[in-house]
Protein backbone atom coordinates (compact mmCIF):
# COMPACT_ATOMS: atom_id res chain seq x y z
CA UNK A 1 0.00 0.00 0.00
CA UNK A 2 1.28 3.08 -0.85
CA UNK A 3 1.26 6.21 2.41
CA UNK A 4 -1.83 7.86 0.69
CA UNK A 5 -3.48 4.64 0.58
CA UNK A 6 -2.44 3.45 4.45
CA UNK A 7 -3.60 7.28 5.28
CA UNK A 8 -6.79 6.73 3.60
CA UNK A 9 -7.90 3.20 4.95
CA UNK A 10 -6.96 5.14 8.37
CA UNK A 11 -9.88 7.69 8.05
CA UNK A 12 -11.98 5.47 6.46
CA UNK A 13 -11.73 3.00 8.95
CA UNK A 14 -12.74 5.54 11.75
CA UNK A 15 -15.44 6.89 9.29
CA UNK A 16 -16.93 4.03 7.37
CA UNK A 17 -18.97 6.49 5.99
CA UNK A 18 -16.47 8.74 3.90
CA UNK A 19 -16.12 8.57 0.32
CA UNK A 20 -13.02 10.43 0.47
CA UNK A 21 -10.32 11.27 -2.71
CA UNK A 22 -6.77 12.05 -2.00
CA UNK A 23 -7.56 15.48 -2.17
CA UNK A 24 -11.04 16.22 -0.02
CA UNK A 25 -10.61 18.37 2.62
CA UNK A 26 -12.05 15.76 5.55
CA UNK A 27 -12.17 18.87 8.05
CA UNK A 28 -15.12 20.23 5.43
CA UNK A 29 -17.26 16.81 5.63
CA UNK A 30 -19.42 18.33 8.71
CA UNK A 31 -18.58 14.59 10.79
CA UNK A 32 -14.30 15.19 11.46
CA UNK A 33 -13.43 18.42 13.79
CA UNK A 34 -9.92 18.43 15.20
CA UNK A 35 -9.42 16.28 18.15
CA UNK A 36 -9.56 13.94 14.74
CA UNK A 37 -6.54 15.94 13.90
CA UNK A 38 -4.75 14.65 16.77
CA UNK A 39 -5.50 11.17 16.43
CA UNK A 40 -3.86 11.49 12.92
CA UNK A 41 -1.14 12.69 14.60
CA UNK A 42 -0.68 9.86 16.23
CA UNK A 43 -1.39 7.30 13.53
CA UNK A 44 1.14 8.87 11.52
CA UNK A 45 3.91 8.97 13.92
CA UNK A 46 3.28 5.46 14.79
CA UNK A 47 2.59 4.12 11.52
CA UNK A 48 5.87 5.35 10.01
CA UNK A 49 7.55 5.52 12.84
CA UNK A 50 8.51 9.18 12.78
CA UNK A 51 8.21 12.25 14.68
CA UNK A 52 6.77 15.51 13.16
CA UNK A 53 8.49 18.76 13.74
CA UNK A 54 6.26 21.11 15.92
CA UNK A 55 6.45 23.19 13.63
CA UNK A 56 4.95 20.80 11.02
CA UNK A 57 1.49 20.42 13.54
CA UNK A 58 -0.85 22.96 11.58
CA UNK A 59 -3.90 22.08 10.68
CA UNK A 60 -3.39 22.46 7.17
CA UNK A 61 -1.12 19.43 7.27
CA UNK A 62 -3.72 17.29 7.61
CA UNK A 63 -6.81 18.50 5.82
CA UNK A 64 -6.28 15.98 3.20
CA UNK A 65 -4.67 12.52 2.05
CA UNK A 66 -2.32 14.21 -0.10
CA UNK A 67 -1.05 16.86 2.37
CA UNK A 68 -0.12 14.25 5.10
CA UNK A 69 0.99 11.99 2.19
CA UNK A 70 3.56 14.96 1.36
CA UNK A 71 4.61 15.53 4.79
CA UNK A 72 5.30 11.80 6.06
CA UNK A 73 7.02 11.18 2.69
CA UNK A 74 9.33 14.59 3.11
CA UNK A 75 10.29 13.68 6.75
CA UNK A 76 10.84 10.22 5.73
CA UNK A 77 13.25 11.17 2.69
CA UNK A 78 14.91 13.31 5.30
CA UNK A 79 15.66 10.01 7.51
CA UNK A 80 17.32 8.06 4.57
CA UNK B 1 3.36 32.80 41.42
CA UNK B 2 1.72 30.40 43.28
CA UNK B 3 1.77 26.46 43.89
CA UNK B 4 -1.52 25.21 43.38
CA UNK B 5 -2.59 21.57 43.77
CA UNK B 6 -4.32 19.54 41.77
CA UNK B 7 -6.16 15.92 42.77
CA UNK B 8 -7.02 13.69 40.22
CA UNK B 9 -5.03 12.95 36.87
CA UNK B 10 -7.66 11.92 34.77
CA UNK B 11 -9.52 13.87 31.72
CA UNK B 12 -9.60 17.08 33.80
CA UNK B 13 -6.90 16.60 36.13
CA UNK B 14 -4.63 16.37 32.75
CA UNK B 15 -6.43 19.22 31.76
CA UNK B 16 -6.57 21.71 34.42
CA UNK B 17 -2.83 20.92 35.61
CA UNK B 18 -2.05 22.16 32.00
CA UNK B 19 -3.77 25.55 32.18
CA UNK B 20 -2.40 25.95 35.95
CA UNK B 21 0.87 25.66 34.23
CA UNK B 22 0.89 27.72 30.90
CA UNK B 23 -0.87 30.82 33.51
CA UNK B 24 2.20 30.62 34.86
CA UNK B 25 1.72 29.01 38.10
CA UNK B 26 3.74 25.40 39.74
CA UNK B 27 1.25 22.62 40.29
CA UNK B 28 1.28 19.63 42.06
CA UNK B 29 -0.24 16.88 40.37
CA UNK B 30 -1.67 13.62 42.79
CA UNK B 31 -3.66 10.81 41.91
CA UNK B 32 -3.39 7.06 43.58
CA UNK B 33 -0.88 5.56 41.62
CA UNK B 34 2.96 6.27 39.64
CA UNK B 35 1.54 4.38 36.50
CA UNK B 36 -1.41 7.57 36.63
CA UNK B 37 1.19 10.02 36.92
CA UNK B 38 3.53 8.93 34.44
CA UNK B 39 0.70 8.58 31.45
CA UNK B 40 -0.50 12.08 32.76
CA UNK B 41 2.95 13.90 32.06
CA UNK B 42 2.80 12.21 28.59
CA UNK B 43 -0.46 13.16 27.71
CA UNK B 44 0.16 17.00 28.84
CA UNK B 45 3.28 16.83 26.88
CA UNK B 46 1.19 15.52 23.89
CA UNK B 47 -1.62 18.20 24.30
CA UNK B 48 1.12 20.57 24.84
CA UNK B 49 2.50 19.61 21.09
CA UNK B 50 -1.27 19.95 19.75
CA UNK B 51 -2.49 23.01 21.35
CA UNK B 52 -1.52 25.14 18.30
CA UNK B 53 -3.20 22.93 15.77
CA UNK B 54 -6.11 22.89 18.38
CA UNK B 55 -7.04 26.50 18.17
CA UNK B 56 -4.82 26.84 21.38
CA UNK B 57 -1.53 29.14 21.73
CA UNK B 58 1.66 27.78 20.81
CA UNK B 59 2.89 25.93 23.96
CA UNK B 60 6.56 24.59 24.68
CA UNK B 61 5.88 21.39 25.98
CA UNK B 62 8.76 21.37 28.22
CA UNK B 63 8.42 24.03 29.65
CA UNK B 64 5.04 23.51 30.43
CA UNK B 65 6.11 19.90 32.28
CA UNK B 66 9.41 22.20 34.21
CA UNK B 67 6.34 23.53 36.23
CA UNK B 68 4.05 20.20 36.74
CA UNK B 69 5.49 17.59 39.81
CA UNK B 70 3.89 14.86 40.37
CA UNK B 71 3.24 12.74 43.35
CA UNK B 72 0.98 10.16 44.96
CA UNK B 73 -0.68 10.90 47.74
CA UNK B 74 -2.38 14.09 49.23
CA UNK B 75 0.03 14.90 51.78
CA UNK B 76 2.48 16.49 48.66
CA UNK B 77 -0.35 19.34 48.81
CA UNK B 78 0.42 21.20 51.65
CA UNK B 79 2.17 24.06 50.47
CA UNK B 80 -0.41 24.73 47.70
CA UNK B 81 -2.16 28.31 48.28
CA UNK B 82 -5.32 26.16 46.45
CA UNK B 83 -6.60 22.86 45.46
CA UNK B 84 -8.46 22.42 42.32
CA UNK B 85 -10.22 18.41 43.24
CA UNK B 86 -10.84 16.45 40.20
CA UNK B 87 -11.35 12.82 41.29
CA UNK B 88 -14.36 10.10 39.92
CA UNK B 89 -17.49 11.52 40.11
CA UNK B 90 -18.61 8.98 42.77
CA UNK B 91 -19.76 10.44 46.48
CA UNK B 92 -17.81 8.02 48.42
CA UNK B 93 -14.74 8.69 47.07
CA UNK B 94 -15.12 12.51 46.85
CA UNK B 95 -15.93 12.13 50.32
CA UNK B 96 -12.67 10.26 51.59
CA UNK B 97 -10.70 12.77 49.31
CA UNK B 98 -12.67 16.18 50.98
CA UNK B 99 -11.97 14.89 54.31
CA UNK B 100 -8.40 13.93 53.58
CA UNK B 101 -7.92 17.29 52.48
CA UNK B 102 -9.37 18.57 55.38
CA UNK B 103 -6.53 16.91 57.56
CA UNK B 104 -3.77 17.72 55.40
CA UNK B 105 -4.50 21.13 54.33
CA UNK B 106 -3.39 24.62 56.67
CA UNK B 107 -6.90 26.46 57.10
CA UNK B 108 -6.20 29.24 54.75
CA UNK B 109 -5.76 27.10 51.50
CA UNK B 110 -9.05 27.62 48.80
CA UNK B 111 -10.08 23.65 47.96
CA UNK B 112 -12.01 24.20 44.53
CA UNK B 113 -14.31 21.29 43.61
CA UNK B 114 -14.37 19.99 40.40
CA UNK B 115 -17.83 18.03 39.67
CA UNK B 116 -20.15 17.14 36.63
CA UNK B 117 -23.14 16.77 38.98
CA UNK B 118 -22.51 16.93 42.97
CA UNK B 119 -23.91 19.83 45.30
CA UNK B 120 -21.03 22.14 46.55
CA UNK B 121 -22.58 22.78 49.57
CA UNK B 122 -22.27 18.92 50.00
CA UNK B 123 -18.84 18.07 49.17
CA UNK B 124 -17.86 21.44 51.56
CA UNK B 125 -20.04 19.47 54.42
CA UNK B 126 -17.32 16.68 54.79
CA UNK B 127 -14.72 18.79 56.15
CA UNK B 128 -14.40 21.59 59.22
CA UNK B 129 -13.76 24.95 57.08
CA UNK B 130 -17.09 24.53 54.29
CA UNK B 131 -16.25 28.53 54.18
CA UNK B 132 -13.27 27.86 52.08
CA UNK B 133 -14.95 25.16 49.41
CA UNK B 134 -15.77 26.78 46.44
CA UNK B 135 -17.09 25.00 42.73
CA UNK B 136 -15.57 25.44 39.25
CA UNK B 137 -17.25 23.20 36.59
CA UNK B 138 -14.62 23.56 34.17
CA UNK B 139 -15.49 22.22 30.57
CA UNK B 140 -13.25 20.05 28.82
CA UNK B 141 -10.75 19.77 27.19
CA UNK B 142 -10.26 22.59 29.92
CA UNK B 143 -7.15 24.44 27.51
CA UNK B 144 -9.56 24.62 24.74
CA UNK B 145 -12.74 25.83 26.72
CA UNK B 146 -12.46 29.36 27.87
CA UNK B 147 -15.59 29.55 30.13
CA UNK B 148 -16.68 27.57 33.54
CA UNK B 149 -19.37 27.59 36.12
CA UNK B 150 -18.36 29.15 39.21
CA UNK B 151 -20.62 27.68 42.30
CA UNK B 152 -20.48 28.88 45.87
CA UNK B 153 -21.54 26.63 48.12
CA UNK B 154 -23.95 27.76 51.08
CA UNK B 155 -21.29 29.04 53.33
CA UNK B 156 -18.43 29.85 50.85
CA UNK B 157 -16.90 33.28 51.71
CA UNK B 158 -16.30 36.21 49.14
CA UNK B 159 -12.55 35.90 50.23
CA UNK B 160 -12.74 32.26 48.74
CA UNK B 161 -13.76 33.04 45.71
CA UNK B 162 -11.75 36.53 45.13
CA UNK B 163 -9.11 33.84 45.47
CA UNK B 164 -10.78 31.24 43.13
CA UNK B 165 -11.59 34.25 40.32
CA UNK B 166 -7.95 35.50 40.59
CA UNK B 167 -7.09 32.02 39.91
CA UNK B 168 -9.64 31.83 36.94
CA UNK B 169 -8.66 34.87 35.71
CA UNK B 170 -4.59 33.98 35.38
CA UNK B 171 -5.75 30.88 33.59
CA UNK B 172 -7.69 32.83 30.75
CA UNK B 173 -10.87 31.99 31.93
CA UNK B 174 -14.34 33.52 32.09
CA UNK B 175 -16.88 32.42 34.66
CA UNK B 176 -20.34 32.45 34.63
CA UNK B 177 -22.25 32.38 38.32
CA UNK B 178 -24.43 30.02 39.18
CA UNK B 179 -26.13 29.13 42.42
CA UNK B 180 -25.59 25.84 43.93
CA UNK B 181 -27.53 22.66 42.81
CA UNK B 182 -27.29 19.51 41.34
CA UNK B 183 -25.84 19.83 38.30
CA UNK B 184 -25.52 22.92 37.83
CA UNK B 185 -27.49 24.54 34.83
CA UNK B 186 -25.13 22.46 31.93
CA UNK B 187 -24.99 19.37 33.09
CA UNK B 188 -28.98 19.32 34.16
CA UNK B 189 -29.53 19.70 30.74
CA UNK B 190 -26.78 17.79 29.13
CA UNK B 191 -26.86 14.90 30.93
CA UNK B 192 -30.28 14.42 30.20
CA UNK B 193 -29.87 14.93 26.19
CA UNK B 194 -27.21 12.35 26.51
CA UNK B 195 -29.05 9.83 28.86
CA UNK B 196 -32.10 9.98 26.16
CA UNK B 197 -29.53 10.13 22.78
CA UNK B 198 -28.61 6.76 24.56
CA UNK B 199 -31.85 5.60 25.16
CA UNK B 200 -32.62 6.05 21.72
CA UNK B 201 -29.45 3.57 20.75
CA UNK B 202 -30.15 1.10 23.27
CA UNK B 203 -33.51 1.16 21.83
CA UNK B 204 -32.19 0.33 18.28
CA UNK B 205 -34.53 3.83 17.28
CA UNK B 206 -30.90 5.34 15.44
CA UNK B 207 -27.58 4.31 15.35
CA UNK B 208 -25.16 6.46 17.26
CA UNK B 209 -23.81 7.67 14.14
CA UNK B 210 -27.25 9.20 13.17
CA UNK B 211 -28.27 10.23 16.14
CA UNK B 212 -25.09 12.57 16.16
CA UNK B 213 -25.64 13.50 12.64
CA UNK B 214 -29.12 14.77 13.64
CA UNK B 215 -27.35 17.38 16.22
CA UNK B 216 -24.85 18.45 13.44
CA UNK B 217 -26.77 18.21 10.57
CA UNK B 218 -30.09 19.54 11.92
CA UNK B 219 -29.40 22.29 14.79
CA UNK B 220 -25.62 22.69 13.66
CA UNK B 221 -24.09 21.40 17.17
CA UNK B 222 -20.03 20.58 16.22
CA UNK B 223 -20.47 17.49 17.75
CA UNK B 224 -23.62 15.26 18.46
CA UNK B 225 -24.82 14.03 22.03
CA UNK B 226 -22.91 10.84 21.69
CA UNK B 227 -19.61 11.68 20.48
CA UNK B 228 -19.78 14.43 23.52
CA UNK B 229 -20.30 11.56 25.84
CA UNK B 230 -17.06 9.72 24.21
CA UNK B 231 -15.06 12.87 24.81
CA UNK B 232 -16.40 13.39 28.50
CA UNK B 233 -16.15 9.25 29.67
CA UNK B 234 -19.07 6.86 29.49
CA UNK B 235 -18.57 5.79 33.20
CA UNK B 236 -18.35 9.38 34.20
CA UNK B 237 -21.77 10.65 32.56
CA UNK B 238 -23.64 7.49 34.05
CA UNK B 239 -22.06 8.53 37.32
CA UNK B 240 -23.26 12.27 36.54
CA UNK B 241 -27.03 11.13 35.62
CA UNK B 242 -27.16 8.64 39.21
CA UNK B 243 -25.87 11.87 40.96
CA UNK B 244 -29.11 13.73 39.56
CA UNK B 245 -31.65 11.00 39.98
CA UNK B 246 -30.37 10.13 44.02
CA UNK B 247 -30.31 13.86 44.23
CA UNK B 248 -33.70 14.96 42.57
CA UNK B 249 -35.40 11.70 43.58
CA UNK B 250 -36.93 11.97 40.02
CA UNK B 251 -37.17 9.20 37.76
CA UNK B 252 -36.74 11.49 34.97
CA UNK B 253 -32.92 11.16 35.52
CA UNK B 254 -33.22 7.04 35.26
CA UNK B 255 -29.83 6.13 34.40
CA UNK B 256 -30.23 4.34 30.69
CA UNK B 257 -28.83 0.95 31.23
CA UNK B 258 -26.63 0.89 27.92
CA UNK B 259 -24.69 3.40 29.91
CA UNK B 260 -24.67 0.73 32.78
CA UNK B 261 -23.55 -2.10 30.41
CA UNK B 262 -21.11 0.36 28.62
CA UNK B 263 -19.36 1.10 32.03
CA UNK B 264 -19.27 -2.39 33.18
CA UNK B 265 -17.70 -3.58 29.80
CA UNK B 266 -14.72 -0.77 29.80
CA UNK B 267 -16.10 0.93 26.61
CA UNK B 268 -15.40 4.34 28.83
CA UNK B 269 -15.14 6.55 25.73
CA UNK B 270 -12.01 8.13 24.37
CA UNK B 271 -10.01 7.59 27.26
CA UNK B 272 -10.58 3.50 26.73
CA UNK B 273 -10.10 4.14 23.00
CA UNK B 274 -13.20 2.74 22.72
CA UNK B 275 -17.58 3.83 23.89
CA UNK B 276 -19.90 4.82 21.54
CA UNK B 277 -17.38 4.82 18.49
CA UNK B 278 -13.91 3.50 18.29
CA UNK B 279 -10.51 5.28 18.11
CA UNK B 280 -7.10 4.70 17.82
CA UNK B 281 -4.97 5.43 21.04
N1 LIG C 1 -14.89 14.42 31.84
C1 LIG C 1 -15.49 15.59 31.72
O1 LIG C 1 -15.79 16.01 30.60
C2 LIG C 1 -15.80 16.41 32.93
C3 LIG C 1 -16.17 17.76 32.75
C4 LIG C 1 -16.37 18.56 33.87
C5 LIG C 1 -16.26 18.02 35.15
N2 LIG C 1 -15.93 16.69 35.30
C6 LIG C 1 -15.80 16.18 36.67
O2 LIG C 1 -14.41 16.20 36.99
C7 LIG C 1 -14.13 15.11 37.90
C8 LIG C 1 -13.05 14.23 37.27
O3 LIG C 1 -13.56 13.69 36.06
P1 LIG C 1 -12.62 12.97 34.98
O4 LIG C 1 -13.39 12.93 33.73
O5 LIG C 1 -11.29 13.57 35.01
O6 LIG C 1 -12.56 11.50 35.60
P2 LIG C 1 -11.46 10.37 35.33
O7 LIG C 1 -12.10 9.09 35.67
O8 LIG C 1 -10.87 10.56 33.98
O9 LIG C 1 -10.30 10.72 36.39
C9 LIG C 1 -10.48 10.64 37.77
C10 LIG C 1 -9.11 10.49 38.42
O10 LIG C 1 -9.23 10.58 39.84
C11 LIG C 1 -8.29 9.69 40.39
N3 LIG C 1 -8.59 9.35 41.77
C12 LIG C 1 -9.56 8.54 42.26
N4 LIG C 1 -9.48 8.47 43.59
C13 LIG C 1 -8.44 9.26 43.98
C14 LIG C 1 -7.84 9.56 45.24
N5 LIG C 1 -8.31 9.05 46.36
N6 LIG C 1 -6.78 10.41 45.25
C15 LIG C 1 -6.28 10.91 44.10
N7 LIG C 1 -6.81 10.65 42.88
C16 LIG C 1 -7.87 9.83 42.82
C17 LIG C 1 -8.38 8.48 39.47
O11 LIG C 1 -7.25 7.62 39.63
C18 LIG C 1 -8.45 9.15 38.11
O12 LIG C 1 -7.15 9.34 37.56
C19 LIG C 1 -15.45 14.38 38.12
O13 LIG C 1 -16.07 14.86 39.29
C20 LIG C 1 -16.26 14.74 36.89
O14 LIG C 1 -17.63 14.67 37.11
C21 LIG C 1 -15.69 15.89 34.22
Amino acid sequence: MTTTDRILAFITNRFPQAEISDVEDIFSLGYINSLFAMELVMFIEKEFTITIPNDELRIDNFRTAKAMTELVDGLRSAVV
Amino acid sequence: MAVIGVVGAGVMGIGVAQSVATGGHDVVLVDTSEEILADARAAIYRNCRMSRMMGGPTLDPDEILARVTTAVGLDALAKAELVIENVTENWEIKREVHAELDRVLPADTVVVANTSAIPITRIASVGSHPERVVGVHFMNPVPAKPVVELIPGFHTTPETLERTRDLLASMGKRWVDVKDASGFVSNRVLMLTINEAAYLVHEGVATAESVDEVFRGCFGHPMGPLETADLIGVDTILYSVEVLYEHYADSKYRPCPLLKQMTDAGLHGRKSGRGFYTYNS
